[in-house]
C-alpha cells in the first residue's frame, strides 16, 4: 500500500455485487452513449451526402471507442491515481514533438503522423490536464493552498500554450477549461475563483492585441454581425442559422434537408453538424439531444458525489462538466452565440481522435463509478 | 485551520465538493436551457424567415431568353435571323482565384488581351452569381478542350447561344441594322425582366424601331441548386415567347441588282410600292457587314468603319440631304398649271440665262449650251429638255409659298415616317423656314434657285421617292413602310386622308412629259429609253456641289471628284399603271442621265421581268390609248 493512503477498504455487505459491478460497466451511461451513437450515426448519414463512407469510418472508431472505454473501466481507479503524471508528462512530450515534427493543413500544425493515422495529441490533453490536477489535489488538501494553486495553474497553463503555438484556440479553450473545472471541483477558494475571473477580463485586450490571429479575430467579428459578409467570413454562420431556423418545430425530415444536402452548409458532417441535425429533426431533435446530454452529465455528476475519493470525485465531476462544455460551445457556436473554434459535437460529430478521447473519458468515469464502496476512518 | 499540519477532513472535503458539483449542476441546467432557448428561437419564432433564406438558396431563377423575330424579305428570303454559337462565360463567386482561373483558361484556349479587358469591363457591371462572358463564338475544338478540363475550371460555363445572323450581309446592312451589347444607357432605359438573359438589342434601323416585338418574352425556370450553383433538378418552367417574325416589302433580288448597279459609286436608290408605300429597294452605298456588330466590334474595325472616306455607316436613304435640282421640275410644273401661273400654252424664248429686274447677275440654264433651248420652250418642253429658264418664270410668278405650301403634299420638308429610326427631314424653304433659321428675309433670288431645286432646298433620297411615287398616284399620300407583316398579320398601308388633289388633265400632261423625259428623242434621259420594252416616266437631275459663276463653264477637270456635281433620276413605272416609283442619287456622279439613269433601268428591268409585267400588254394599251385596265394589270402583276 502507498504511504499517503489513508483508507481502508471493506468488501460490500453481503458481497451480492450486481454483475454489471463486477465487470466494471455502468449501465445506464454505456446505454445513453450507445443511444448516443446511433443517433450520431443517422445524422451523419444524410451529413455525409447520403452515403456510407463516413459512417463505416465512424462505427469503426466507436467500436474502438467502446472497446477502450470498457478495458480501462477494468483497472482499479487507484492505477490512473498514480500514473496520471506518466500520461500528463506523455502528452506533453507529444505536444512538444506537434511543434517540432507535426503536419498539418491550413496554416495550422496539429497532427502527428504516426504512420497507420494522424494523431492530435491536444485531444488527449482534454483528459490528461484533468487527470493530473484530480491526481494532484486529490491528496492534498481541501480547498488548496496557495501553493498548490500556482502549481495546478502551471500544470493547466503549459499544454494550454502549447496548444496556442499550434494554433488551434478552440482546443486550447477547451483544455483550459477542464483543467479549471478540477480546480474548481478541488474547492478552489472563491478569492481566487473572483480574481481568476477579473484576470481573464483583463487580459482580453491584450490577447486581442498580441495572442490572436488575423482570422481569430475575424470569428469574433463575424459572430457579431455574421451578416456584414454574407459571402466571406460569416458565410459559415449565416448557412448554419438557415439550416436550423428553417428545419423549424419538426425539422424537414432525415435526408430532406435543403441546407446540408445541397452542400450550402460548410463542414456539416463535422463541426457543424448540429445544424443537419435541427434542420432535419427540428426543435424537437435537438430537445432529443439535449435531453440525452443533461442525462449524460447527470449520470457523471451522480458517480462525482458517490465517488469513494476526492481524486475520483474531482476527475468524474471535472470531466462531466467539460463534456457539457464541449456541447455549449460547438451548440453555441453554430447556432451563433459563440464565435467560431474548431470545436466537434460530442460523440455525433465525425471524427476519430475526438471519439476516442471521448471514451477514454468515460472509461474512467466508469471505472471510478465502480470502484469498491469503502468505509472511511480517520487514521 | 492551519493546513501545514492538519489533514483534510473527509467529510468536509466531500461537503464542499458537493456544494461546488450543486451549483455547477445549476449553471449547466441553467446553460442548457439557454441553448435551447436559442434554438427555439432560430426555429420557432424566425423560422419563416428562415425558410425564405433556404428557399433563396436552394431555388433560383434562370431566364430563358427568348428567340428573337426572324426578318423575311417579301418573297420569304431570310434577312436576319438567330444561330446557335457557344460562349464561355464565368461566375466570379464560384470561383476562388478569378485572375488564376482566367490564366488558366489562357494556356487552354486562345485568349486576346481585348477579351480579357472586356471581360473586366462587364463584370464591373455584373451583378453576384451572374456569368460574365469570357470569349463568344467558341470553336468546336475549343469548346471540347473546355469539356475535358471542366472539372478543374470551378466557376467556368460554356453555354449555347442564339446570336444574330445576317446572311446578306452588307447588301441591308442600313434597312435591317443590327443587334449589339446593351451598353450603359440602354441598361437604364431596359425593363431588367424582360432584358434577364438576353444581352444584345436592336442598335440601329429595323432592329431597333421593331425592338419590341422583335425581342419576344422572357421565359423562366425555376431550379434547385447546390452551393456550388450546379442545377439538381428544374422545379418549374415557364416557356419564353419568341419574338414576332417581320416580313418586309423589300425584294432581295431588287435590292441586290440595285446594289451591285452602284459598284464603287457612293450614293442611294429607294424604290417603292406605289400603292401600298413598301419599300422594295432601299440601297446606301458603299455599305458595310452588320454581323461585325453582334458580338462587340473592335475598336479598330469600328474606327476604320468611321474614317472610310465612303461613310459606309451613313445611311444616305433617310439621312443623306442634297439637293433635288431638276427632278423637282414636274412637281412644281404641276403646281404652277394648278395655281393657273402658267398654262400647257404658255411658252417662253430661253436665251440661255434669265435676268431678274434689280439683280445684275443673271442665273444661267445649267442644262444647255451656250444660246439656250431657243424659242417656244413650253412646260412639257422644260421638263423633257430640263429647260431652268422656263421654271425661273413661272418660279417668279408662282412664288415660294405656293410652291412650299404645296410642296408639302409631296413629302418634301418633313420626315416621311418610315419604321426605321434617324430619318432626316431635308428642307423645303419658306418665307417662315428663312426667318428662322437664317434670321433674313426671303428674296426672289431665293424663289428662282428654288424653283430648280437648288438654293436652299434639300431631299432625302427617301423623300424623292415618296414624291414619285405621290406623282405618280397623282396624289395619294400613302406613308412608306418597310414592314409588310407582322407574324403574318399583314399591315395596313397607312394612307393620309387629303389626297393632293389636281385636275386630271394636269396630271395626264405632267406623265406624260416625264414618259417623254425617257422616250422621246430629245429627253434628257433618251439614252435608257432606246432599247426599253416596257415605258417609264421619269426626270433626270444635276446637283450643284459647288457653285459655278454664270460667265464660267462646269469644267469637272478643274475641281476635285468631291466637288463634282451630283447625279440624280427619279422615275416610275409602268407608265401606263403605274407600280413602282425609284429615286437615285449618285454622290459626284455628275448627270443625272449618264449615272443615274442607268441604274434605274436596271432595277426596273428586273422589277418588270420579274413582276410578269409584260410588255406586250402594255403596248398594246398604250396603242390604243384605252384608260388603262387597272384591274386586270394588277391580277397580271400578282403572278
Amino acid at each position: 500500500m502507498h504511504s499517503t493512503d489513508f483508507v481502508r477498504r471493506f468488501r460490500s455487505p453481503g458481497g451480492d455485487r450486481k454483475i454489471t459491478r463486477r465487470i466494471n460497466i455502468d449501465f445506464s451511461l454505456l446505454l445513453l452513449l450507445l443511444f448516443l451513437c446511433a443517433f450520431g450515426l443517422l445524422v451523419l448519414y444524410s451529413a455525409g451526402g447520403q452515403d456510407f463512407f463516413y459512417v463505416k469510418r465512424q462505427l469503426v472508431f466507436m467500436a474502438i471507442g467502446i472497446t477502450i472505454m470498457l478495458v480501462i473501466a477494468q483497472f482499479p481507479v487507484r492505477f490512473w491515481e498514480r500514473w496520471a503524471f506518466i500520461f500528463y508528462g506523455l502528452g506533453l512530450l507529444l505536444l512538444l514533438s506537434v511543434l517540432l515534427f507535426g503536419v498539418g493543413a491550413k496554416g495550422a500544425q496539429r497532427w502527428l503522423d504516426i504512420g497507420f493515422t494522424r494523431l492530435q495529441p491536444a485531444e488527449f490533453m482534454k483528459i490528461c490536464v484533468p487527470l493530473m490536477i484530480s491526481a494532484y489535489l486529490g491528496k492534498r488538501f481541501s480547498p488548496p493552498i496557495p501553493k498548490h494553486v500556482f502549481w495546478s495553474a502551471v500544470m493547466i497553463l503549459l499544454p494550454t500554450l502549447l496548444i496556442v503555438r499550434q494554433p488551434d484556440l478552440g482546443t486550447s479553450i477547451l483544455v483550459f477549461t477542464s483543467g479549471f473545472l478540477a480546480l474548481f471541483l478541488a474547492g478552489l477558494r472563491k478569492r481566487y475563483l473572483i480574481s481568476s475571473v477579473f484576470l481573464a477580463l483583463a487580459s482580453m485586450p491584450i490577447l486581442w492585441l498580441f495572442v490572436l490571429r488575423e482570422y481569430q479575430k475575424q470569428r469574433i467579428l463575424t459572430l457579431l454581425s455574421p451578416e456584414a459578409d454574407r459571402l466571406g467570413a460569416g458565410w459559415n454562420i449565416v448557412q448554419s442559422k438557415t439550416a436550423i431556423g428553417s428545419g423549424g418545430l419538426n425539422g424537414k425530415g432525415w435526408t430532406e434537408g435543403t441546407q446540408s444536402q445541397l452542400n450550402f452548409l460548410p463542414e456539416s458532417h463535422t463541426d457543424f453538424i448540429i445544424a443537419v441535425l435541427a434542420e432535419e429533426f427540428g426543435l424537437l431533435g435537438v430537445i432529443l439531444l439535449c435531453i440525452t446530454y443533461l442525462l449524460i452529465i447527470g449520470r457523471c455528476a451522480f458517480i462525482s458525489i458517490n465517488a469513494q475519493t476526492q481524486f475520483g470525485r474531482i476527475l468524474s465531476g471535472s470531466l462531466g462538466l467539460t463534456f457539457f462544455v464541449y456541447i455549449f460551445v460547438n451548440m453555441g457556436m453554430v447556432s451563433g452565440i459563440l464565435p467560431v473554434v474548431g470545436a466537434p459535437l460530442p460523440i455525433i460529430s465525425y471524427g476519430g481522435t475526438a471519439l476516442l478521447t471521448l471514451f477514454i473519458g468515460f472509461g474512467l468515469l466508469m471505472s471510478i463509478s465502480s470502484e469498491p464502496r469503502q468505509i472511511r476512518t480517520q487514521l | 485551520m492551519n493546513h501545514q499540519t492538519a489533514f483534510s477532513d473527509p467529510i468536509i472535503e466531500r461537503k464542499l465538493f458537493i456544494q461546488r458539483m450543486t451549483f455547477a449542476g445549476l449553471c449547466v441546467v441553467v446553460l442548457m436551457l439557454i441553448l435551447i432557448a436559442r434554438y427555439a428561437n432560430l426555429q420557432i419564432n424566425q423560422h419563416k424567415d428562415f425558410v425564405t433564406y433556404s428557399e433563396k438558396n436552394r431555388v433560383h431563377v434562370r431566364s430563358n431568353p427568348p428567340s428573337r423575330g426572324v426578318i423575311y424579305d417579301r418573297h420569304g428570303e431570310i434577312l436576319a435571323e438567330n444561330r446557335s454559337s457557344s460562349n464561355l462565360s464565368i461566375i466570379k463567386e464560384r470561383t476562388d482565384d478569378l485572375d488564376g482561373l482566367i490564366g488558366q483558361l489562357g494556356k487552354l484556349i486562345d485568349l486576346s488581351q481585348g477579351d480579357i479587358t472586356r471581360f473586366y469591363k462587364r463584370l464591373k457591371r455584373s451583378r453576384p452569381f451572374e456569368q460574365t462572358p469570357l470569349k463568344f463564338n467558341l470553336t468546336e475544338q475549343e469548346q471540347a478542350i473546355l469539356a475535358v478540363n471542366e472539372y478543374l475550371l470551378e466557376g467556368v460555363k460554356v453555354s449555347a447561344q442564339l446570336k444574330r445572323y445576317y446572311p446578306k450581309q452588307e447588301l441591308f446592312a442600313h434597312v435591317v441594322g443590327y443587334v449589339g451589347r446593351i451598353n450603359e444607357r440602354e441598361i437604364s432605359k431596359i425593363d431588367p425582366i424582360q432584358y434577364s438573359g438576353t444581352d444584345s438589342i436592336g442598335k440601329t434601323g429595323l432592329e431597333r424601331f421593331y425592338e419590341a416585338q422583335l425581342l419576344g418574352k422572357v421565359g423562366n425556370e425555376h431550379v434547385e441548386t447546390n452551393a456550388r450553383g450546379r442545377v439538381m433538378r428544374v422545379l418549374e418552367r415557364n416557356e419564353p415567347e419568341s419574338g414576332s417574325n417581320l416580313t418586309l416589302h423589300l425584294d432581295s433580288d431588287l435590292q441586290k441588282i440595285a446594289h451591285k448597279a452602284f459598284g464603287n459609286e457612293r450614293g442611294s436608290l429607294v424604290a417603292i410600292d406605289i400603292s401600298t408605300g413598301g419599300i422594295m429597294a432601299m440601297v446606301s452605298a458603299p455599305s458595310y457587314d452588320p454581323n461585325k456588330f453582334v458580338a462587340g466590334i473592335s475598336q479598330k474595325n469600328y474606327s476604320s468603319l468611321l474614317q472610310s472616306p465612303g461613310k459606309p455607316m451613313f445611311n444616305r436613304s433617310i439621312q443623306g440631304q442634297y439637293p433635288p435640282a431638276s427632278t423637282v421640275k414636274p412637281l412644281f410644273g404641276l403646281i404652277g398649271l394648278e395655281r393657273k401661273s402658267i398654262s400647257k400654252s404658255t411658252a417662253i424664248e430661253d436665251p440661255g440665262y434669265f435676268v431678274m429686274e434689280g439683280i445684275e447677275r443673271p442665273w444661267r440654264d445649267h442644262n444647255s449650251k451656250r444660246g439656250g433651248h431657243g424659242k417656244g420652250v413650253d412646260l412639257a418642253k422644260a421638263i423633257i429638255e430640263s429647260c431652268d429658264v422656263f421654271f425661273y418664270h413661272m418660279g417668279v410668278k408662282l412664288g415660294i409659298d405656293a410652291m412650299a405650301d404645296n410642296s408639302k403634299f409631296f413629302g418634301l420638308g418633313s420626315p416621311t415616317g418610315i419604321d426605321i429610326p434617324g430619318e432626316a427631314s431635308g428642307i423645303m424653304p419658306s418665307r417662315d423656314w428663312k426667318k428662322r433659321s437664317r434670321g433674313a428675309s426671303w428674296f426672289n433670288g431665293d424663289t428662282i434657285n428654288m424653283s430648280i431645286g437648288q438654293g436652299f432646298m434639300l431631299v432625302t433620297p427617301l423623300q424623292l421617292a415618296v414624291m414619285t411615287a405621290r406623282l405618280a398616284s397623282k396624289g395619294r399620300q400613302v406613308q412608306p413602310r418597310l414592314v409588310k407583316s407582322i407574324n403574318g398579320i399583314e399591315q395596313s398601308p397607312i394612307v393620309m386622308p387629303d389626297d393632293f388633289l389636281a385636275d386630271e388633265v394636269n396630271w395626264d400632261y405632267i406623265h406624260n412629259a416625264m414618259k417623254d423625259v425617257v422616250h422621246s428623242p430629245k429627253g434628257t434621259a433618251r439614252s435608257i429609253g432606246k432599247r426599253m420594252k416596257y415605258l417609264i416616266a421619269g426626270k433626270t437631275g444635276t446637283a450643284q456641289v459647288v457653285s459655278i459663276n454664270a460667265d464660267e463653264d462646269y469644267d469637272k477637270s478643274k475641281l476635285d471628284k468631291s466637288q463634282w456635281d451630283h447625279a440624280l433620276f427619279i422615275g416610275f413605272a409602268p407608265f401606263e399603271n403605274p407600280k413602282i416609283a425609284l429615286a437615285i442619287i449618285v454622290e459626284n456622279g455628275e448627270h443625272g442621265s449618264s449615272a443615274a439613269a442607268p441604274i434605274a433601268k436596271q432595277v426596273l428591268d428586273a422589277y418588270m421581268s420579274s413582276y410578269q409585267v409584260t410588255h406586250q400588254e402594255i403596248s398594246a394599251d398604250f396603242r390604243t390609248h384605252d384608260s388603262v385596265n387597272a384591274t386586270q394589270l394588277a391580277s397580271h402583276a400578282q403572278h
